[in-house]
């Protein structure tokens, strides 16, 4: 491979790592908020798709992309509160209700969405970090989603305000010990519909990421299995917001190969460089369990790490 | 209230029925609420699966894999593990079925049949088993591995289909040759009012009775169950719970292979993207709402094979999207979980009550 291709490929997968990462983070960061209060929400995906369709619906008819991230957060809130409630139900199981959202979000992402597939929307604009450097390369390496830079403020607020606020640790409390939550006057299952809902809203800024920046359009095969890799990426950043952001670039660059391989004219493997971001949640989550202990970090409450 | 003997039996057909009553109803609503009629909606839900032999003729050629997509969750959940790799044991199935005759191109006959019918059955049985042998040795959530190893054979399929498999013939639509006429599955009789009804719904029912009679009837089904019920009873008692959950997964992922060769076979003789049309995760919802019973998946497979044959007359009659079927189906598997809440309570539930008035004193007189 000549030098200045395997710069190029570089550059492409670094692009990439921020762009495909961005709706990862989001997911990540909302499944993240979820556990640490005791539930899991594979509906996240359904929440991701659904959003998706809704921030490209709301920034269609709305003219703003930014009302359209709006309503693709409180839409993924939405369909969130309704795990939230279905979980708080006696004998309904977290894992069951998640598979139920992932079937009901993408029916309803499809079935509502069927008169999006033609239109354009207005995009979220994109931040030209790389204005300084003269190789048309870089600058559309570093041309970055503005939701990024939100979404990392995100990470940073999530982190601190589960360490240091008093909800934070509420929410920790609810994941960690119900018996002490209770104890303490606090209703466990309130709680856990809060953070499920909060962290279906932060999954739902993710889905307009998808729909609204990149790849910018909405369809059916919008998402396939982001959502869930998302959730499997919490696992592997064993609960901490900063390593989610850490987790969602690695993942993002993964994800990037295929396309960026495409982009430098390697087409052979597609599909197969595609996988990349599966099998290497696969591998990690089979280097990272383990059936003797509970992953380190796993709220106590959660039923997904033991 | 006294909980009566017959109030098990009653709860466990009320509540699945009460569920898709209340899906159906939710589903008119939202026909309702995009400016269709409700009530023509269900008349044509209904009438476009059940209404004449057409329709029965598709509803059974759909209802057929689905029972085997439904073993594949079913099993798995009777070891008490929430397996929904069933999709890519399909695709990875019809690819096992189809590739075959590469590797033997002198396959013929009904032995040829079976062993291309073998072939998908062992590579979905392998792909599951692989999830559950990561979740007892490893520790791996096997909802989220089976997924994950389910987007994988997606891309393992169109991997080989559109590249190494690919027949040369197949321009506008990749697909992999298609089998020799001796190897496909016919329809069972063709002249009759089952016309195009293949095997595939003899090979569907006999295997859920099969897996009825294993979990009931047999020494290793009931330790299945055992496991599924209480995985440290099972340990303390000794049985091997590693060796049967694997077990398990193997039989129902072979079962979710079985359904995407019998669809190469049967319908698409070749392996193409047409394989990939959700029959897996429609399969999750047959087997939630039989509560993973075998016996009672025949039936659900039916009712929701009929809802994904009448979704084309919905289509065309009301112009709804094509994705309406999948909406009822998502309303379908949250009120058949929200209905679980109520198991066990439903005859225990404070119904408002209508005392008559009583006179309790005559003139100032207690009664």
């Amino acid at each position: 491979m000549a030098p200045e291709l395997g710069f190029d490929l570089l550059l492409a997968i670094i692009g990439g790592a921020v762009r495909v990462g961005t709706p990862f983070l989001f997911v990540s960061l909302g499944e993240c908020l979820t556990e640490k209060s005791g539930r899991i929400n594979l509906g996240l995906e359904g929440v991701l798709v659904f959003s998706a369709m809704a921030g490209f619906g709301g920034a269609y008819l709305s003219g703003s992309a930014w009302l359209g991230v709006l309503l693709a957060g409180c839409s993924g809130a939405a369909l969130a509160l309704l795990h939230g409630l279905l979980c708080s139900l006696p004998r309904v199981s977290d894992i069951a209700t998640g598979i139920a959202l992932m079937l009901l979000g993408a029916g309803l992402a499809f079935y509502l969405g069927k008169p999006l597939i033609q239109p354009q929307a207005p995009q979220i604009p994109s931040l030209a970090l790389g204005a300084w450097s003269s190789s048309p390369g870089v600058q559309s390496a570093l041309a970055i989603n503005a939701l990024f830079p939100i979404g990392v403020a995100l990470a940073g607020l999530l982190a601190w305000g589960l360490a240091n606020t008093r909800w934070g640790l509420v929410v920790r409390m609810a994941g960690d010990s119900s018996d002490a939550a209770r104890a303490l006057g606090h209703s466990v299952n309130g709680v856990r519909i809060a953070a499920t809902t909060a962290g279906g809203f932060i999954a739902g800024l993710g889905g307009a990421s998808l729909s609204l920046y990149y790849p910018g359009s909405w369809n059916e095969g919008l998402s396939s299995g982001q959502g869930l890799i998302a959730v499997a990426l919490v696992i592997f950043a064993r609960w901490r917001p900063w390593r989610c952001l850490g987790a969602a670039l690695l993942f993002g660059g993964a994800g990037a190969i295929g396309p960026a391989l495409q982009s430098v004219g390697i087409s052979g493997g597609y599909y197969l460089f595609n996988a990349v971001p599966y099998v290497l949640t696969l591998a990690i989550l089979v280097a990272t369990c383990s059936p003797q202990r509970q992953v380190k970090g796993a709220p106590m409450e959660l039923g997904v790490s033991r | 209230m006294v909980a009566r003997s017959w109030h098990g039996p009653a709860e466990a057909l009320l509540l699945p029925l009460g569920a898709l009553a209340a899906a159906l109803l939710a589903f008119g609503l939202f026909v309702w609420f995009g400016g269709s009629s409700p009530v023509e909606a269900w008349t044509l839900l209904f009438r476009g699966a059940f209404g004449d032999a057409f329709g029965w003729q598709n509803t059974l050629q759909r209802a057929a894999p689905l029972m085997l997509t439904a073993l594949a969750v079913a099993l798995p959940a009777r070891a008490g593990l929430t397996v929904i790799g069933g999709e890519g044991a399909l695709v990875l199935g019809a690819l096992g079925c189809a590739a075959l005759p590469y590797a033997l191109p002198g396959l013929a006959g009904t032995g040829g049949q079976g062993l291309v019918l073998a072939a998908g059955a062992l590579l979905g049985a392998a792909w599951v088993a692989l999830a559950g042998a990561l979740r007892q040795w490893r520790g791996v959530n096997e909802t989220i591995s089976s997924l994950l190893l389910g987007y994988i054979a997606v891309a393992l399929f169109k991997h080989v289909v559109e590249g190494p498999l690919r027949d040369p013939a197949s321009l506008n639509k990749p697909s992999t040759r298609p089998l020799a006429e001796s190897l496909r599955i016919g329809p069972i009789s063709p002249d009759s009012l089952l016309g195009d009804v293949h095997w595939g719904l003899v090979i569907g029912l006999l295997l859920c009775l099969a897996a009825g009679l294993w979990l009931s009837f047999t020494a290793s089904g009931f330790a299945l169950r055992v496991v599924g019920g209480n995985a440290r009873a099972a340990r303390l008692v000794g049985l091997p719970s590693d060796r049967l959950v694997v077990l398990a997964c193997a039989l129902g992922g072979g079962c979710a292979g079985l359904a995407g060769a019998v669809e190469v076979a049967a319908v698409h003789t070749a392996a193409n993207a047409s394989l990939i049309a959700g029959l897996g995760y429609t399969g999750i919802l047959v087997s939630f709402v039989a509560r993973h019973d075998p016996w009672a998946i025949p039936p659900v497979a039916l009712l929701f094979g009929g809802f994904a044959a009448a979704g084309s007359l919905l289509q065309r009659r009301l112009g709804l999207p094509d994705a309406s079927v999948l909406v009822l189906q998502g309303f379908a598997f949250v009120f058949i979980l929200a209905a679980e809440a109520l198991r066990g309570r439903l005859f225990q539930l404070d119904m408002p009550t209508f005392i008559k008035p009583r006179l309790v004193a005559v003139a100032g007189r207690a009664v």
